[in-house]
């Protein structure tokens, strides 16, 4: 925690700097809901959803995408730190290298992100007709997503002990999956929407939980107990991602001299 | 202290055998090596480049998980209690800085009492008697990135020990040094040894470290210890031989047995 305030004291000599990448990184992702509204503009619902409803899905998304990657998002930085020998470094404290590089170099500009993502979900729910009694499962699918989505990136990390020289297939699921959550899952294909509820579990990011708290009917016809399936599919991804690091430390090879 | 039984690491190393095709090759950088270092003691760790003497470092620090055998360092077996051993043992690897590139000495220093959390009294009065024996008043306010090579060694000489670990590990202390910080650095960890009894191991190529420093030497060579002695059993061992780097000279090319 401490780690993460000076990393923030440091960047925050250069305070014009850092209001700017702040300012920017909320600018820049919401161009993001900017598609999203254009493609309304031509179109009442996309995969059956209403404007709101897209908009909830894509802010339980992104704030927990958003609040991930503020945190952890730089697990899978894992082969820079390795090749460049600071990771040997993080291994003779004696704090957890995951928690030491998560911290490394914190920014304040991650914020933006969270805040951008957390504005668009408010808007969403000020204009959606949904049940009110539902609304306890919002804050349970934005956490069970950020386990979700910190869990596929530790997996990312993990697998760059063995791969050192891909980190870029671990973003195709991280970020990949970032992108792919923003929308209804309905618009995709119906085998992408199972391999997302069953193999990478993103499904239960907002999907799944999401159609709760909306009331609808799931178009693949999955059964409706998936639904509440969130926090069990978090725990199990995170135990598994858990493992996959352990396994990688024991693997660790470090670099010469 | 530090106990070592049959321990040996093995890496596979790919390489290229066709177009496409990538045989392995299993390289043992350690093998079998045994020795013990009780507390107290100083002792010097020789070999020629690549004969494994980093991958003992690294071994001893739990950042490496050996193949076989087993190891004690201050009652723990460091690659299962890598977190815990990490209070007990200081490092310093010469050739890479274990300290925050971008941040000042001074904040470095703070972020290492958390992460070891060392009580704030200890840690000033510590901090004062290391910043007076090691000389670092000048520069405590400097990024790393901008210090000499020859401060920069101090400063993580410092770190290593702001925690008052009984154990120092060092990987080539005084490479690049020139010859005045060589004999701060050294007057510093002989008194070290002497005032507080903390047991030293370091590596070097510098036999001027040996000489001046050591009570007792190891020498590896080709991952298996060739030699343990004291100097004087060391230059005994090629009584025509006049200077201590003719003695090593001949241990380093004679045939392997």
């Amino acid at each position: 925690m401490l780690l993460a305030v000076t990393w923030i004291r440091a960047a925050a000599q250069y305070p014009l700097s850092m209001a700017m990448l702040t300012i920017g990184s909320f600018v820049v992702t919401g161009l993001d809901i900017a598609v999203i509204l254009i493609i309304f503009s031509h179109t009442g619902s996309l995969g059956g959803f209403t404007l709101p409803e897209v908009m909830f899905l894509y802010g339980t998304s992104g704030v927990s995408f958003a609040v991930a990657d503020m945190l952890f998002g730089n697990v899978d930085k894992l082969s820079q730190h390795v090749k460049s020998g600071t990771f040997d470094a993080m291994l003779i404290r004696p704090v957890s290298p995951f928690v030491q590089m998560a911290v490394d170099r914190f920014t304040f500009q991650r914020f933006g992100r969270t805040a951008q993502a957390a504005t668009v979900l408010i808007i969403a729910l000020t204009r959606l007709d949904m049940p009110w009694q539902r609304a306890w499962m919002i804050p349970l699918m934005v956490l069970c997503g950020i386990v979700l989505i910190t869990a596929v990136w530790t997996l990312g990390g993990a697998i760059q002990f063995i791969l050192t020289d891909a980190p870029e297939i671990a973003n195709a699921f991280t970020y990949g999956g970032g992108q792919l959550t923003q929308y209804p899952l309905s618009v995709y294909g119906n085998d992408l929407v199972r391999a997302a509820t069953f193999i990478v579990p993103l499904a239960f990011v907002n999907w799944q939980p999401g159609l709760f708290v909306l009331d609808r009917p799931d178009p693949l016809g999955l059964p409706y107990w998936l639904r509440f399936l969130g926090p069990v599919a978090a725990l199990a991804l995170a135990c598994v991602a858990a493992f996959a690091w352990r396994a990688g430390l024991r693997r660790y090879r470090s670099t010469g001299s | 202290m530090i106990e070592l039984d049959g321990v040996g690491r093995s890496f596979t190393v790919r390489h290229k055998t066709g177009w496409l095709r990538r045989g392995t090759r299993l390289v043992h950088a350690v093998r079998d090596l045994s020795f013990e270092v009780a507390a107290g003691e100083f002792v010097g760790y020789l070999g020629p480049n690549g004969a494994g003497k980093s991958t003992t470092i690294k071994m001893l620090t739990g950042i490496l998980t050996p193949t076989s055998g087993r190891i004690q360092v201050a009652g723990l077996d460091p690659s299962r209690r890598r977190t815990a051993l990490a209070r007990r043992i200081g490092v310093v690897f010469g050739q890479r800085t274990t300290l925050w590139w971008d941040l000042p000495l001074k904040d470095s220093f703070t972020l290492i009492r958390h992460l070891y959390k060392v009580d704030p009294v200890d840690h000033r009065k510590r901090l004062a008697e290391l910043c007076d024996v090691l000389d670092l008043g000048g520069f405590l306010d400097k990024p790393v990135r901008q210090l000499s090579l020859g401060q920069r060694m101090r400063g993580d000489i410092a770190a290593a020990l702001l925690h008052d670990p009984p154990v120092l590990v060092l990987d080539e202390p005084t490479i690049g040094l020139d010859v005045v910080s060589k004999a701060a650095v050294r007057g510093f960890l002989r008194g070290l040894n002497a005032e507080r009894g903390t047991t030293v191991l370091l590596t070097t190529h510098d036999l001027g470290d040996i000489e001046r420093l050591c009570r007792r030497v190891m020498l590896i060579d080709h991952g298996s210890l060739a030699f343990d002695g004291t100097v004087e059993q060391l230059k005994a061992t090629a009584p025509d031989e006049t200077s201590i780097e003719d003695v090593v000279t001949r241990l380093y090319t004679r045939p392997v047995q």
